[in-house]
């Protein structure tokens, strides 16, 4: 609000609560749904009103989602969770050294490695998939964990990001004045330069969590052993056999559970780490 | 929908390039301070080799793969832009891409419209029920898309969800969001719900980058907030809208993973119903891994230059205003 008393505030922001309402209920339908058809049984989900409780099964999901299949899901969870924190703290690292390195020094080929960069940020990942696949694929690399994670690790948009906080926030001085006292290239950055761009790694490394944990078809492309599934291919291949049994398994409901189990931790880095989002966002200057 | 590039992104003009005077010092004093051309490439030469690796040669090795075709008569044999031509000839690639610019034509300026609303509307109203608004807007990015796609499948169908059947409440026919004719509003509705509140915090992060001195003068002779909206702070975010234009057409036209989960709630999503679907079933349903290459990449270099080809436009305009 610009001005004015609170009787003024609420007389004038009536039409933006209710449409925010109206956007809150949009956005919320969805999960609500997830987590109350997550504490059905299997014909309950089926039976009973979707937005509404039944009776309360979630704890018998949850152990048949651990135990269906030999105890998979488990497996899909650790899976990927090793993948997105693997892939993600190599693309900070990566983006890191390399921000800084283009922010700070200059050497041969710099400037059209960083015309370049722009150029990268609009390459659509997708389309590299499929010959990646084709080159690992020669390489005896497909099927294997790496197949997923050293793909992930490309991130040019990181090392821009970094690249332009580096020369906002690091001043050119410090760097110079640690010079003049004999401190290592090495040392410099370790010591000094790293701990200054912690609000921009942050940044990378959640985004670069966020797109590996997400990814679908990156996995589904790179393995073909269940045992190597991150839980977006697992959860479709249950899909895909739930609808093929047309409900003679309980799998719907394990499916639905499965889904819930796999949002959760997301959903809570996010509402605890907002402010980094934010200052992220800030960060890239769209000024 | 798949996207990699992240909230942020390039900013509006070219990266400067950082000056650095050559420095000239007596020789007794070997450390320069200011250029260390070994130590500034080694901090970027792990980053380059990984660009090489899964940026650089993939491309080209597509590139590479698409001069050839394999059949079983002829083996493997050079037959230059002979996939292309089948490409840009190809019934299906074309519905697909067709397909894919209707629905980004639709769907991109409804999701944008609401984020920047939103956006604008966070901007003035500061109250707690905003900041919940703000969260929750937010939280279907943490969703993996195959989790939305299912989760909206779920919703959408007669045995689960709770919408189908609100029709036959009031004595109407049940709706099926699978049919032909509402299939694309449905795929368009779970994208419109995964990516608005992304969209919306970059804007709203733009617009709070806005010095409030922009706007001052227009409140005290009497602006009234919307047109201060669209006035004054929809302008100073221009180059952001466009960013955030850009982003989501680079993501649109990688449409996957919506449609690939929807073909099991809804048959007639075909091979070939986007083109990245077709690129994919191209290699893995008919093991044609030459034309899949071409696929790949002439999608590929047609984003790529849309992209470039809006930044272009985009920053033209912006230098003449």
């Amino acid at each position: 609000m610009t001005s004015g008393t609170a009787g003024d505030t609420t007389a004038k922001t009536w039409l933006p609560h209710v449409l925010m309402g109206a956007g809150i209920l949009y956005f919320l339908v969805p999960l609500l749904w997830v987590v109350i058809a997550a504490t059905k049984s299997q014909p309950d989900l089926l039976d009973s009103p979707a937005l509404w409780f039944a009776d309360f099964n979630l704890l018998e999901n949850i152990e048949q989602l651990f135990h269906e299949d030999g105890g998979v899901y488990g497996g899909w969870l650790v899976n990927t969770a090793l993948y997105s924190g693997l892939s993600a703290l190599g693309a900070t690292a990566l983006a890191a050294a390399a921000g800084y390195g283009l922010a700070r020094f200059t050497f041969l080929g710099k400037r059209f490695f960083e015309t370049a960069l722009l150029g990268m940020i609009m390459v659509p990942a997708t389309a590299l998939v499929l010959p990646t696949y084709l080159i690992l694929s020669e390489l005896d690399l497909v099927n294997t964990m790496w197949a997923v994670v050293l793909p992930s690790l490309l991130s040019p948009f990181g090392a821009y990001l970094v690249r332009v906080y580096v020369d906002e926030s690091v001043p050119a001085e410090l760097i110079d004045a640690a010079r003049i006292d004999r401190a290592s290239e090495l040392r410099i950055f370790w010591q000094i330069v790293l701990p200054m761009m912690r609000p921009a790694l942050v940044t990378v490394f959640l985004f670069t969590l966020v797109a590996t944990w997400n990814n679908y078809f990156l996995p589904l492309v790179m393995l073909s052993d269940a045992d190597l599934y991150p839980l977006t291919v697992g959860l479709t291949t249950w899909f895909n056999t739930a609808q093929q049994d047309a409900g003679n398994r309980m799998l719907f409901n394990l499916v639905v559970t499965g889904s819930l189990l796999a949002i959760v931790p997301l959903v809570i880095a996010f509402v605890l780490l907002q402010r980094f989002w934010r200052s992220g966002a800030a960060a890239g200057a769209l000024k | 929908m798949t996207r990699s590039s992240p909230i942020t992104a390039p900013a509006a003009d070219d990266l400067p390039p950082s000056p650095r005077p050559v420095e000239h010092r007596p020789r007794r004093k070997p450390r320069r301070v200011t250029e260390h051309p070994v130590a500034g490439a080694l901090f970027v030469l792990p980053f380059f080799l990984v660009v090489v690796a899964f940026l650089v040669v993939p491309l080209g090795y597509a590139f590479w793969l698409s001069l050839s075709s394999k059949s079983l008569a002829l083996g493997t044999r050079f037959t230059g832009i002979g996939n292309y031509v089948r490409a840009f000839t190809d019934p299906v690639l074309l519905d697909g891409l067709l397909r894919v610019v209707l629905f980004g034509l639709v769907q991109i300026p409804v999701m944008l419209g609401i984020a920047l609303a939103g956006a604008l509307t966070l901007d003035a109203v500061t109250t707690r029920f905003a900041l919940a608004f703000r969260l929750i807007a937010f939280m279907p990015y943490a969703v993996p898309a195959v989790v939305g796609a299912l989760m909206w499948g779920f919703l959408y169908s007669r045995t689960f969800g709770p919408f189908a059947d609100l029709p036959t409440l009031v004595g109407g026919d049940p709706i099926d969001f699978f049919s032909s004719s509402l299939l694309l509003v449905s795929l368009g509705n779970i994208v419109t719900w995964a990516w608005t509140g992304y969209n919306m915090i970059i804007l709203y992060s733009a617009l709070q980058g806005v010095p409030r001195e922009m706007y001052e003068a227009a409140v005290i002779d009497g602006a009234t907030p919307v047109q201060i909206a669209l006035r004054v702070k929809v302008p100073a975010i221009r180059q952001a809208i466009s960013l955030a234009v850009i982003f989501t057409v680079i993501g649109t036209m990688q449409f996957f993973t919506e449609p690939q989960i929807m073909a099991r709630f809804a048959p007639q999503v075909s091979a070939g119903y986007t083109p990245n679907l077709y690129a994919y079933n191209q290699a893995f349903a008919y093991s044609d891994f030459n034309y899949s290459a071409a696929l790949s990449f002439a999608l590929g270099f047609l984003v790529f230059v849309v992209a470039y080809a809006f930044v272009f436009v985009s920053r033209r305009r912006g230098a003449r205003s």
